[in-house]
C-alpha cells in the first residue's frame, strides 16, 4: 500500500498534526514502508478468528456511589496553560457547535 | 407537486444517576465550574473509565419499556474528534454493537394512536460545556468547564417514520412522560436533560425512496422542535418547488428568531475513526439483571391511560390528562379509591388543575399542599352532598391556600356543617310554606324576591346556612312545586 | 567491612529496615552517594528527582511492608504526586499529576521510597531510549550503546546500582528488551494483573506495568506487592493474583518449550549460546526440554504496529494544549491551538505513529488494517495457547541482537520495530514474559534469554529464572558485579 503526500496531509488533518511540505514525502515513504511490512498479515490464515477483546469478562460492576477522587476547581485547572476562575480558557472556537 | 416530509429523530436522554457514567463524580448542575471533576472525567493522562452499573440498570428499564431487542454483549467504542469540551478528544459511546435495537414508542397524535419504530438506543457520555465569546462578552477567549462531562446519556434514534412537526412534538411529549414515569430522567429540555436533533427530508407524496436529508440541531424545547422542523420542511419545499436540489447539510435552528443557519455541508463531514474502547470490558447483561429490571418497571404511561379508560370508564382525553405524569396518575388513583372515579376525575380535571394553573403551580406543589387523603376527604363530602356544590368550588381555593382539614376550614370560614342540603331542606320547605306571596311573585318572574327568600332561610337557620346553597335549594324546591 | 548497601537486594534492605538496623534514608542515599555520583552523569537514567523530595519520601515511608525502605525508580509515564510526569515529551513539560498511579500508591503502601522518574522513549514509543526529550540514556555496560527501550532509564538504573528495583511499562517489549540489554531481570506480567491506572496510555490493550530487579526473588516480592484488582482499572483482573512466593522452589517436573525455528536466522550467536546454556541449566535443575515449532514473530510485529498505533492515535488525542501541558504561543483559534501545540510538542517518532494509527482507523481502511490486526491477534493468542498445552513455559530470545550502538537505528523505524520481534507476541496474547540475564560476552555486553508463560504463569517463570540464576554455568553478574572496580562503561 502506497501512501502519497495528499494522503499524509489528510491523515495529519484528522490527527491535528502539521506536516511541513518538505517532510510530507519522507513521511509518506516511511508510512508506506511500514504498511508494506504490515501486509505480511495477509499471508496469515485468519479463518474463524474473531477480533480480540481483552478486558476481563468478570469485572465487578461499579455501583452508583460517589467516590473520593474529586479535584477542586483549583487543582483541576492547576496544570492549565490558561485558566480563569476555575475555567479552562482557550482561543475562540470557530466552528460553533459540538458535532 | 405535493411533498411528503420524512423525519427521523435523535434524542439524547440524560440519566438521573447520582454519579457519572465512567467515574464516581456526582452529577450536579449549576455548581461552581470544575467542582465536580476527577482525573477520569477531566481526561488526565493515565486515568481510566469504569462503567456505572446504575446507569445500565436505568437503561434497561427504557429498553424493556420500548420493547427493544437487547444485546447481551454490547460494546463501548471511541468516537474520535477534537473539541474543547471533549476532555479526551474522543467520546465513549456505542457504535456497531449498541445495547438496544428496534422497539417502538406508542404515541397518540391528534387523537390517532400511532407506533413509531426505533432504530436503536445506546449508552454514552456527555461532554463538558464551552462558553463562547459571544456569550461571555469577551471577544477573544472561550471558557470551558467539565462538571457535565461524563454524565450518562442514552441516545435514542428513530426510524425515518415521523411525517410532521406534530408527530415530532407528540413523540417527544410521550418519550418525556415515559422516562419520567420510569424514574430515569427528569427530561427537562430547557435544562438539556432531553435533547433532540431532527433529520428532515422531503419526497413526492406516495414515493418510497428517501430524499436528501438535512440534520437540524440546537432544538432545545418541544416547541423549538415543532417550529424548527416546520421551518425546515418549508425551506425544502420552497427549494424543491423552484427546482433547486437539497444539499446534505447540518443546520442550526435559532428559536429566538425562528431562523435556520447552515453549519456545515457534507464535504466537511467528520471521519470519527470508531473503534472498540480497549479500556472497557464488553457490557454483559445477564438474564438475572434483565429480570430485575423488568420487575422494577412501573405500569407504563400508555398502559395506565388505557386502563383508566377500561377500568374507570374515563373518556380517552381525561385518561390522557390524568395519566400525563406518574405523579398525577398516582394522585388520581389514591383520591378515587372508594369514590366514583368519574366524579373524582371531573373534579381533578376542572377544579384542581384549574387551581394549579391559576397559581402557576406544578402538580408536585399541589400534591404537597393537598395530599390525596385531604383531597379524598373533601371529595367524599361533596359526593355525599355534605358540602353544597357552589361552596365546594370555593373550598378548593381554601384547600390550596390554607392548612387544616375540611372541618377546620369550615369553622375558620364561619360555615356550619349543618348548612348542608339535608339540614337545610326542611328549613327551605318551611320558608316556602310560610311565604306563598313572594313565591308566587318569584315564579311570575320577579326574581329579586329571591333575596328575601334567602334572607328568611338564613334567619330560620340561625345564620348557619350557606347562602348559595340556600338559593340553590329554593330554586330546586320551587321547581318541584310548580 | 560489610557490603555496601546499594549492592544489596530489595529483600535484604527491607529485612534490615524492618528490623530497625538501617533506615530508608540510608538505603536510598547509598545508591545516590555511591554509584549514581559516579555514573548517573554518563548514563542519564533519571529525568526527574530532587534530593529534598526523596528525603521527605524516605522519612515518611513506613518501616514495614514487603518493600520497607526499598528505593524504587519509576518510569516517567507513571503518575506520581511528588515528581513531574512527562513521558519524556515536550508536550508534557513540567506537568505534575494530581494523583499517584495505583502501582505507585501500592509501592508506597508496601514501604518503598520513590526516588525519581526514569528516562524513556517519548510516550514509550521506541526501543532504545533515544527518543526522549531529555536526551538518551546510555547502556551502563558500554556507554556507546543503547540500554534498550522504551524503559531504558529504569533498566539502566537497576543495572548500575542506583536502585534494586524499578518500574517500567511494556507495550511491545519495553521492559523485557531493555532488561536484556542491561543485564537485569525484567517482568511483564499477565495483562490486567498490575493496574494501568495512572500509567499514561500508549496501546491500552497491550500496556502493562513491568518490574526490573537484579534478583529473581526481588521481582517476585515486588510482583506480590503490586499485583491485584484495582477498582479504577476496568481491565484489571478481579481473580486473585497467582502466588509467586515459591519462586525458589525449583523446576523439577516443569517442561519448557524450545521453539528453535525462531532463532534459526537473524539472531546473534551470543544469544543462541545463552539460550543453549539456559536450557542446559534448566535441564540440570530437573526441567524437561520440549522441542516445538512456533509462529514467526514478524506476524506479531505487523499486527502490533497496527493495534498499538491505532490505540495510541486515540490515547494521545488528549494532549491538545487545553487542560495541561504545552500550548503553542502562536495559536489564534482552537484549531491552530491543537495543530501547533501537538506539532511542537510531539517528537518525530510519536508523530509518525499517530499518523500510522490514524490511517489504520480512518474511513475505508479500518477493516483492512485495524480489524485484520485484531483478528491476527486472536490467531496469535491461539498459537500461544496451543504451545502451552505441551509445556509450562517457552524459552526464547528476548531480543535478536546484543545492545546496538547509539544512533544505529534512529532513522530506520522498521529496523527498530523488529528489535521487538520476540517480545511483542506476549503483549498481543496478554500473557506474561520475563527477561533473564545469563552473563556477559567476552566483549563485556550482557546476554539474556526470555521466558514466556501462559496467563497467570508468573510463578513458573520466576521459578525457572531462579533455576537459571543458581544452576547456570554463567557469570552471575547481576548479583556479583563490582561497580567501582570494573565498571565496563568506564574502560
Ligand atoms: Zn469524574
Amino acid at each position: 500500500m502506497r501512501i502519497d503526500r495528499d494522503e499524509v496531509r489528510r491523515i495529519a488533518e484528522l490527527a491535528r498534526l502539521e506536516i511541513a511540505d518538505d517532510d510530507a514525502a519522507a513521511v509518506a515513504g516511511q508510512l508506506s514502508g511500514v504498511l508494506d511490512f504490515v501486509a505480511t498479515l495477509q499471508q496469515l490464515d485468519l479463518d474463524g478468528c474473531e477480533p480480540s477483546t481483552f478486558a476481563p469478562a468478570d469485572a465487578p460492576p461499579r455501583e452508583d456511589v460517589p467516590g473520593v477522587r474529586g479535584l477542586d476547581p483549583f487543582a483541576a485547572t492547576a496544570a492549565a496553560p490558561e485558566s480563569d476562575e476555575g475555567y479552562f480558557v482557550v482561543p475562540p472556537v470557530v466552528e460553533n457547535v459540538n458535532p | 407537486m405535493a411533498w411528503e416530509a420524512v423525519i427521523g429523530l435523535e434524542c439524547h436522554i440524560q440519566l438521573r444517576t447520582r454519579t457519572k457514567m465512567f467515574c464516581e463524580c456526582e452529577v450536579v448542575f449549576g455548581d461552581e465550574a470544575n467542582s465536580h471533576v476527577c482525573p477520569t472525567c477531566l481526561g488526565l493522562p493515565g486515568a481510566l473509565p469504569r462503567l456505572n452499573a446504575g446507569a445500565i440498570r436505568m437503561a434497561l428499564r427504557l429498553g424493556l419499556a420500548l420493547g427493544c431487542d437487547i444485546r447481551h454483549e454490547s460494546q463501548f467504542a471511541r468516537k474520535n474528534y477534537f473539541y474543547p469540551d471533549m476532555p479526551k478528544n474522543y467520546q465513549i459511546t456505542q457504535y456497531d454493537r449498541p445495547l438496544f435495537e428496534h422497539g417502538t414508542l406508542p404515541v397518540v397524535v391528534e387523537g390517532e394512536a400511532r407506533e413509531f419504530a426505533l432504530t436503536r438506543i445506546h449508552c454514552e457520555e456527555d461532554a463538558g460545556k464551552s462558553f463562547h465569546p459571544e456569550r461571555t462578552g469577551d471577544r477573544s477567549r472561550s471558557r470551558v468547564e467539565f462538571n457535565r462531562a461524563g454524565t450518562p446519556l442514552l441516545e435514542l434514534v428513530t426510524e425515518p417514520v415521523l411525517r410532521s412537526p406534530a408527530d415530532c412534538a407528540a413523540f417527544l411529549v410521550t418519550l418525556r412522560r415515559l422516562v419520567r414515569a420510569l424514574g430515569i430522567s427528569d427530561a427537562d429540555m430547557e435544562k438539556g436533560q432531553l435533547r433532540c436533533d431532527a433529520n428532515v427530508s422531503l419526497r413526492p407524496e406516495g414515493a418510497s425512496l428517501l430524499g436528501v436529508k438535512t440534520e437540524l440541531k440546537n432544538l432545545n424545547s418541544i416547541k423549538g422542535v415543532e417550529r424548527g422542523v416546520a421551518a425546515e420542511i418549508e425551506r425544502q419545499r420552497r427549494a424543491l418547488d423552484s427546482g433547486e436540489r437539497i444539499v446534505q447539510a447540518t443546520l442550526l435552528y435559532d428559536a429566538d428568531h425562528d431562523k435556520l443557519a447552515i453549519m456545515r455541508t457534507k464535504e466537511q463531514a467528520h471521519d470519527y475513526r470508531y473503534f472498540p474502547d480497549p479500556d472497557l470490558p464488553l457490557l454483559v447483561v445477564s438474564e438475572a439483571e434483565l429480570e430485575q429490571a423488568r420487575a422494577s418497571l412501573p405500569e407504563l404511561p400508555w398502559r395506565r391511560v388505557q386502563r383508566f379508560v377500561a377500568q374507570y370508564g374515563l373518556p380517552p382525553y381525561d385518561a390522557a390528562v390524568l395519566g400525563d405524569s406518574r405523579e398525577l396518575a398516582d394522585y388520581y388513583e389514591e383520591c378515587a379509591a372508594g369514590l366514583d372515579p368519574k366524579f373524582v376525575a371531573n373534579w381533578l380535571m376542572t377544579e384542581a388543575l384549574r387551581a394549579v394553573n391559576e397559581r402557576a403551580w406544578d402538580v408536585a406543589r399541589w400534591t404537597a399542599q393537598v395530599p390525596a387523603a385531604r383531597m379524598a376527604d373533601f371529595l367524599g363530602r361533596v359526593a355525599r352532598k355534605e358540602l353544597p356544590g357552589p361552596l365546594a368550588k370555593q373550598f378548593i381555593g381554601w384547600l390550596a391556600d390554607e392548612a387544616g382539614g375540611v372541618d377546620e376550614l369550615l369553622a375558620r370560614h364561619g360555615v356550619s356543617v349543618k348548612g348542608t342540603a339535608e339540614d337545610l331542606r326542611p328549613i327551605v320547605k318551611a320558608v316556602l310554606d310560610e311565604n306563598p306571596g313572594p313565591v308566587a311573585q318569584y315564579l311570575a318572574g320577579k326574581t329579586v324576591t329571591m333575596g328575601f327568600l334567602v334572607g328568611q332561610v338564613m334567619k330560620k337557620s340561625g345564620g348557619q346556612a350557606v347562602p348559595t346553597l340556600a338559593q340553590q335549594l329554593l330554586i330546586e324546591e320551587m321547581a318541584a312545586r310548580s | 567491612m560489610s557490603r555496601p548497601l546499594w549492592k544489596e537486594s530489595a529483600a535484604a534492605i527491607s529485612a534490615r529496615v524492618r528490623a530497625g538496623e538501617i533506615t530508608a534514608v540510608e538505603a536510598m542515599d547509598a545508591g545516590w552517594d555511591g554509584p549514581a555520583s559516579l555514573w548517573e552523569h554518563d548514563v542519564h537514567a533519571v529525568v526527574h528527582t530532587d534530593r529534598e523530595a526523596r528525603h521527605a519520601a524516605a522519612e515518611a515511608a513506613p518501616a514495614r511492608g514487603l518493600l520497607a525502605g526499598v528505593p524504587v525508580l519509576v518510569k516517567d509515564n507513571l503518575c506520581t504526586v511528588d515528581y513531574p510526569t512527562t513521558c519524556c515529551s515536550r508536550i508534557l513539560a513540567g506537568y505534575h499529576a494530581p494523583y499517584d498511579a495505583t502501582v505507585v500508591r501500592r509501592l508506597r503502601e508496601a514501604g518503598a521510597v520513590i526516588v525519581g522518574k526514569g528516562n524513556m522513549d517519548e510516550f514509550a514509543m521506541g526501543s532504545s531510549t533515544e527518543f526522549s526529550c531529555y536526551g538518551p540514556t546510555r547502556n551502563p555496560w558500554d556507554l556507546s550503546r543503547v540500554p534498550g527501550g522504551s524503559s531504558g532509564g529504569p533498566a539502566a538504573a537497576v543495572a548500575y546500582g542506583l536502585v534494586p528495583v524499578a518500574l517500567g511499562s511494556d507495550t511491545g517489549g519495553s521492559v523485557r528488551q531493555p532488561a536484556a540489554f542491561c543485564g537485569v531481570y525484567g517482568l511483564k506480567p499477565t495483562y490486567g494483573r498490575l493496574s494501568r491506572y495512572g500509567l499514561v496510555a500508549f496501546g491500552s490493550s497491550l500496556d502493562q506495568v513491568g518490574i526490573f530487579a537484579r534478583h529473581a526473588g526481588d521481582v517476585a516480592t515486588t510482583f506480590a506487592a503490586l499485583a491485584g484488582w484495582d477498582e479504577y482499572d476496568a481491565t484489571s483482573r478481579p481473580a486473585p493474583a497467582p502466588d509467586v512466593s515459591n519462586w525458589d522452589a525449583g523446576v523439577t517436573g516443569l517442561r519448557f518449550g524450545w521453539p528453535a525455528n525462531l532463532w534459526a536466522n537473524g539472531v546473534d550467536g551470543a544469544i543462541v549460546d545463552a539460550l543453549e546454556r539456559s536450557a542446559n541449566a534448566l535441564e540440570r535443575a530437573g526441567g524437561t526440554r520440549v522441542p516445538m515449532e512456533f509462529l514467526p514473530g514478524e506476524y506479531a510485529v505487523a499486527a502490533y504496529y497496527l493495534v498499538a498505533t491505532a490505540e495510541a492515535s486515540s490515547n494521545l488525542a488528549r494532549f491538545d494544549g487545553v487542560r495541561y501541558g504545552l500550548r503553542s504561543s502562536d495559536a489564534t483559534d482552537v484549531r491552530s491551538l491543537y495543530v501547533r501545540s501537538r506539532s511542537e510538542g510531539f517528537g518525530p517518532e510519536v508523530r509518525r505513529r499517530i499518523l500510522l494509527g490514524t490511517y489504520a482507523l480512518s474511513s475505508g481502511y479500518y477493516d483492512a488494517y485495524y480489524l485484520q490486526a485484531q483478528r491476527a491477534r486472536t490467531r496469535i493468542r491461539r498459537e500461544y495457547a496451543r504451545a502451552f498445552e505441551s509445556c509450562d513455559f517457552l524459552l526464547l530470545p528476548a531480543a535478536p541482537t546484543l545492545p546496538f550502538r547509539v544512533g544505529e537505528k534512529v532513522d530506520d523505524p522498521l529496523a527498530m520495530y523488529l528489535s521487538d520481534v520476540f517480545t511483542i507476541g506476549a503483549n498481543l496474547a496478554g500473557t506474561p514474559g520475563l527477561s533473564v540475564p545469563v552473563g556477559v560476552t567476552p566483549e563485556g555486553l550482557p546476554t539474556a534469554v526470555q521466558l514466556l508463560g501462559p496467563q497467570d504463569g508468573e510463578g513458573a517463570l520466576l521459578r525457572a529464572a531462579r533455576a537459571i540464576e543458581v544452576n547456570g554455568d554463567v557469570a552471575r553478574l547481576p548479583r556479583e558485579h563490582e561497580v567501582e572496580a570494573s565498571w565496563p562503561g568506564k574502560r
